[in-house]
Formats: structure tokens, C-alpha cells, sequence
């Protein structure tokens, strides 16, 4: 591999896992769309910092004030984080608007981000059209990032090369979301859990708010430049989401978020290089089939476990409706094998399903087509009932591994 | 004279500019167990709410204590309606008795050794310790409120506020919760309850307010739990056989 290579995958790696810890608070949060709008809404922020440095406008010349502070900030190389600051700024700006427009009470939150980010958004386009000749932007790296360039873009402090900018600005501000993580981890899970808990104990649930959608634009906009604004949505919720069908518990799903983000990125870019195509489209690809493979396959909450839990449930449903029968009825002619087609008015196949299922549980034997329950299956058959009828879990705690029925 | 541990003067609330509250005087004796009843949309979440500065009332104040809510916040516990989160958040059952300690942590500090014990004590104390590392979905609903009780012990305060804790459990779990109730007043502490099954007020608690947008009586079960009362708050000619 090539420096270069090495770089992108780094660049692209640390931008995943930038995403993946915000992205997981905003996923738990239902607010997975801000993201959505923050991406689009930080556009004309960035423009306006990057006509404000380097641009060549009269008018900004002409108000010393501004000119002074452009000077400074071209002389102290801070270009990066003014306009970082600025769209950031855009950013929560945006949050502010929609909840603004929600309070009122006159459209929902959906239709609210729905209106806000597109006008946003539609500025920062239209100033890129206008000023399209002095500043070197365009709507395409606006929409997909320019991953493979961003080697090219180098930091250089007292002459020397310190590596690729994008990776200076993206892993600064891995730094601070990593470090506000570890101090405000408790408040975050407090917050996210019971706004109202958090707000009675003292932990204000709009500063955290406010907080964590400060977090969101800011990395927002470092990863923007990296990969563009659809993928910054994709990094911050498809490893979130994936993350959330596999794991019960807070700090794990942060990890794998984290872990299914680098995944991606670096899969992704070996894709893009194989299929010589977008980089970042084609992280979005590997994150888009990840969630598939685990909305599938997830062990619990997965597709194919749930069709697989609620065909074993029924399964159980029978077994019980079939031992009741039996548990009520002395009468032979009640318990014949072939009773069950008749009177149950069951298929064959569930019958023998069911049949097989008691008599593997030795809950039933079976003397001359004549179904008998065993003293195991009636005890089962009441115990079963009462909880059904009480619907109190303490006597059945031990059978709840055997049978999917008393499970949730 | 007892203390009076709650104390909310003129106090009004509105929801886009409508009031749910409206000049609401009361006063919470200390070491009582009241229930606050109305019907639907009377205010009774809200006057809890905006006594624990959760909501922002238009006008009126509301001390602890003679002190602002801001300065005696050590000394009030609050169990949410179980509606108001969402239980297939990522956290097992002790995690969520042990937020309780968090606000006496304050900001940053995390939960150690001393916080864990005295949250499995709590659990314990609900009859769910067996339950403590279970993702909180796969809890029943009443089993979920015994959790938010737990959390609520956990903070070991002197004021005890619960939204609807009765709803939506069974019988087994309705006893339980009301048994740690009365213990707790037993040991001096002030419960107030917002409640709905009117027919078990008098068996369970001693004091009540009837509350509809405004006050309607607030007092000892014995003395204003009546139909007189009941009928002003339903605004329905009410009967109630009052075990006494």
C-alpha cells in the first residue's frame, strides 16, 4: 500500500468512528433525520467561510473590521477551524429553526426539518453557482466528498509536512467528541433514557441536547469535506442501527457502532478500488449491505429470528391447546390420534408437529391411538394455565429456557 | 403543627397558551400519603411536573421545604409515567435503578461500588433482584414499575413524587408497590401519587386533592373524600361506597 492509500483509509476510518458516536445517541433519540438536515444545512456556512478567506470581495475590504479578522486568521492559519466554527454554527442553527417551527405548533417535526434544511441547503448551492469562479468548490464534492484527494491537501508547519489536513481536522475533532463522551457519558445515557429524571435531578436536558447537536454539526462538517453530506448521514446511523439490533447494552453498541463504521470504511474503499468507482458511494454501499446482513441474520431481534420465534410460539400454542384437551377429556374417544384431524380440525402436519413435540418432552404416551397425558405433562399443563391466568412470572422462571411461549 | 413539606402558591400552567393549571394554591402536609385525582387532562402530570421545574408554570411559585425547588432537588424523588420512556433502550435493570444515584454524583462523576450496592439493595427491596441484569424490554409491565420504584428509593429523598405508578400492573404488583408506600410514610417521608382508581383512595391513602384545572379540595381521605367532592371534579353525579 501507498501512503496515500494508507492515508484515505485512515481519514476515512476516523471519520467513521467521529460519526458512530454521535450517530449512536442520535439513533436512541429518534432524531436520526436532524443529521440528515444538519449535513445539508452547514453547506451555506461553509461556503460563506470559504468566499470569506479566500474570495476577493470589495466589500470586505472595505469594512476594516473584517478585514483585520480575515488577516488574522489567514496569518495564524486558522482557516480550518473558523470555517469549521461557522458552519458548525449553521448547523445548530438549524436545529433551533425546526424546533422553533414545531413549538408552534402548526406542522410536526418531520414536515419542520423538511422545510428548514433544503432552504438552507439551497442557499449554500446558489453561492456556490455565483461565486463558482473565484472559489474552488463545486456541487458534486458538495453531495460525494473528494476522499481520494484529500492526501493531496497537506498541513505544513515550519516547512515541514505533518501529514494530510483532513486528517488533523477530522482526528481533532475525534479528540473532543471522544473526550466529551468519557465526562458526560452518564448524562448522555440519563438524558437520552428520561428527559424528565434528568431534568428533575438537575442534569438539564437542553444543555445536553444542545450539546450533543453542537457535537453532531461540528463533526458533521469535518467529515464533510472528507465525504460529503450523504455519507455523513449514513456513517452517523446506519452503524448505529445496525449496532442496535444486536446488542442490549449502551456501551457495546457504541463499540460495534464504532467497529462496524471502520469496517465499512476501510471495505469500502478496497471496494471502490476493485470496482474503480466513488469512494464514499461505495462505503455507503458496504454500510447499506452490513445493515442488511444484520437486519437479516441479527440472533435476536433479526428478520429470520423473529419469523423463526413466532413460528415456535405457535408451535407451543398448539402443544398447550392439544394437552389442555387432553387434561379435560377422560373419554377415549377424545383422545384418539385421529381425534385431532376430526375435532381440533387441525392439519396433519401440526398434528404430528404437535404430537412429536410432546411425546420428545415425554409429556404424552401414546397406547393404541389412545393419547394419554404423563404426570410430567400434567404438571406442565398446570402450571402452564395458571400463568396464562395470573399471568405471574415467579412459578415458571425455570421453564421460560424451554419454551419460547413465556419469554417477553 | 406539622411541617408543611410542599407549598405551592398562584401557581399556573399553559400549554400554548392555554392554561391546564390554573391559580393553584396548596399546601403538602410532611408524612403524608396523598393522591392527587381528576379526570383526563385535569393537570395532575403537569402540577408534578411543574413543581419539579420539569415544566416552566406562566405565574405562582412552589417551594420544598420554604426553598426553591433548584436548592432542595436532594431531597425529592420523581418516578415518570412508564409510558414516557422508551423501554427498548439499551440498559439492563440495575442500570436504570442505578441513574437514581446520579444527581447525588452531579455532573461527570460516575457511579462506583457504593452506588451499585445501594441500587441491588433497591432492587432488592421490590422483589427484583433476580431481574437485575435483564434488558429492561424483556421486563413485564409491572415489572417495569417496580424498577422505576427502585430508582426512586435509590435516591433516598424526604418527597416522594410518582406519576400513575399503578398503571398497567397486576394485582401482585399493585400490593407490592402500595406496602413500600406506607413504609415509607411509616418513616416520616411524603408520598404524593397521582391516581385514577378512585374505589382504592381510601384504602390506600390518607390524604387527597381533587384537582381539574383548578383546585377542587385538598385535605384529609377521611373528611373530603365524598361525593360531594367527586361530583365537582367529574363534574358527573358520582357515588362512591366509601370504606371507612
Amino acid at each position: 500500500m501507498s501512503n496515500a492509500q494508507i492515508e484515505i483509509q485512515l481519514i476515512a476510518s476516523l471519520v467513521a468512528i467521529a460519526c458512530a458516536i454521535p450517530g449512536t445517541f442520535l439513533v436512541l433519540r429518534k432524531m436520526a433525520m436532524i443529521s440528515d438536515a444538519i449535513s445539508h444545512a452547514i453547506l451555506p456556512g461553509i461556503v460563506i467561510g470559504f468566499i470569506f478567506i479566500h474570495g476577493s470581495f470589495s466589500f470586505i475590504d472595505d469594512f476594516v473590521v473584517l478585514s483585520k479578522f480575515k488577516q488574522f486568521l489567514i496569518h495564524n492559519g486558522l482557516e480550518s477551524p473558523f470555517i469549521i466554527l461557522l458552519a458548525s454554527f449553521t448547523g445548530v442553527i438549524t436545529v433551533v429553526l425546526v424546533e422553533y417551527i414545531q413549538k408552534t405548533g402548526l406542522v410536526k417535526e418531520d414536515t419542520a426539518i423538511g422545510l428548514v434544511f433544503p432552504a438552507l441547503f439551497s442557499i449554500g448551492v446558489i453561492l456556490i453557482a455565483k461565486n463558482a469562479n473565484d472559489v474552488h468548490l463545486d456541487v458534486d464534492a458538495v453531495l460525494l466528498g473528494e476522499l481520494a484527494f484529500a492526501p493531496f491537501d497537506r498541513l505544513i508547519v515550519d516547512g515541514t509536512d505533518i501529514g494530510p489536513k483532513a486528517l488533523w481536522i477530522i482526528g481533532g475533532i475525534l479528540v473532543i467528541t471522544v473526550g466529551l463522551l468519557i465526562a458526560f457519558f452518564k448524562e448522555l445515557k440519563l438524558s437520552t433514557f428520561d428527559k424528565g429524571l434528568a431534568a428533575s435531578l438537575g442534569f438539564s436536558p437542553v444543555i445536553i441536547h444542545y450539546g450533543l447537536m453542537t457535537v453532531s454539526s461540528v463533526t458533521t462538517v469535518g467529515a464533510f469535506d472528507a465525504v460529503g453530506a450523504i455519507l455523513v448521514v449514513a456513517l452517523m446511523i446506519a452503524p448505529a442501527a445496525s449496532a442496535y439490533l444486536l446488542t442490549t447494552d449502551l456501551k457495546k453498541m457504541l463499540l460495534l457502532s464504532i467497529v462496524f463504521g471502520v469496517f465499512s470504511a476501510i471495505s469500502g474503499y478496497w471496494l471502490a478500488r476493485w470496482l474503480d468507482a466513488s469512494i464514499s458511494g461505495s462505503i455507503t454501499t458496504m454500510l447499506g449491505l452490513l445493515f442488511l446482513v444484520v437486519y437479516l441474520f441479527a440472533p435476536s431481534k433479526g428478520v429470520i429470528a423473529v419469523l423463526y420465534r413466532e413460528k415456535q410460539q405457535r408451535t407451543e400454542v398448539s402443544l398447550l391447546t392439544f394437552l389442555l384437551h387432553l387434561k379435560n377429556h377422560d373419554e377415549e374417544r377424545e383422545r384418539h390420534v385421529n381425534h385431532l384431524n376430526e375435532h381440533i380440525n387441525w392439519q396433519k402436519v401440526r398434528s404430528k408437529t404437535v404430537l412429536d413435540l410432546a411425546l420428545k418432552n415425554n409429556m404424552i404416551v401414546i397406547d393404541n391411538n389412545i393419547v394419554s397425558l404423563t404426570a410430567k405433562g400434567d404438571k406442565f399443563t398446570t402450571q402452564a394455565i395458571d400463568y396464562i391466568i395470573t399471568n405471574e412470572d415467579a412459578q415458571i422462571e425455570d421453564m421460560k429456557d424451554d419454551f419460547f411461549l413465556f419469554r417477553g | 403543627m406539622t411541617k408543611i413539606a410542599v407549598q405551592v402558591d398562584d401557581l399556573t400552567v399553559a400549554y400554548n397558551y392555554k392554561p391546564v393549571l390554573w391559580d393553584i394554591d396548596l399546601e403538602i402536609p410532611e408524612g403524608v400519603l396523598m393522591a392527587i385525582v381528576g379526570p383526563n387532562g385535569a393537570g395532575k402530570s403537569t402540577l408534578i411536573k411543574s413543581i419539579l421545574g420539569i415544566l416552566k408554570p406562566i405565574a405562582g411559585s412552589v417551594t420544598i421545604y420554604g426553598k426553591s425547588y433548584d436548592k432542595q432537588r436532594s431531597l425529592v424523588a420523581y418516578v415518570p409515567q412508564k409510558g414516557s420512556v422508551d423501554w427498548d433502550f439499551p440498559t439492563t435493570a440495575l442500570d436504570v435503578v442505578t441513574m437514581g444515584t446520579y444527581g447525588s454524583l452531579g455532573w461527570i462523576k460516575r457511579p462506583r461500588q457504593k452506588q451499585k450496592k445501594v441500587a441491588l439493595e433497591a432492587l432488592e427491596k421490590v422483589g427484583m433482584l433476580a431481574f437485575k441484569s435483564r434488558q429492561i424490554s424483556q421486563l413485564s409491565g409491572g415489572q417495569q414499575q417496580r424498577i422505576f420504584l427502585a430508582r426512586a428509593l435509590v435516591q433516598d429523598a424526604s418527597i416522594y413524587f410518582m406519576d400513575e405508578p399503578f398503571q398497567g400492573v397486576d394485582a401482585t404488583t399493585e400490593i407490592a408497590i402500595i406496602n413500600i408506600l406506607k413504609e415509607l410514610r411509616k418513616a416520616g417521608k411524603t408520598v404524593i401519587v397521582v391516581h385514577h382508581d378512585l374505589q382504592t383512595v381510601p384504602e390506600y391513602f390518607d390524604w387527597v386533592t381533587f384537582l381539574n384545572v383548578k383546585k377542587i379540595a385538598t385535605g384529609p381521605v377521611k373528611d373530603i373524600f365524598n361525593d360531594d367532592n367527586l361530583t365537582k371534579t367529574y363534574g358527573i353525579n358520582y357515588k362512591v361506597s366509601i370504606q371507612k
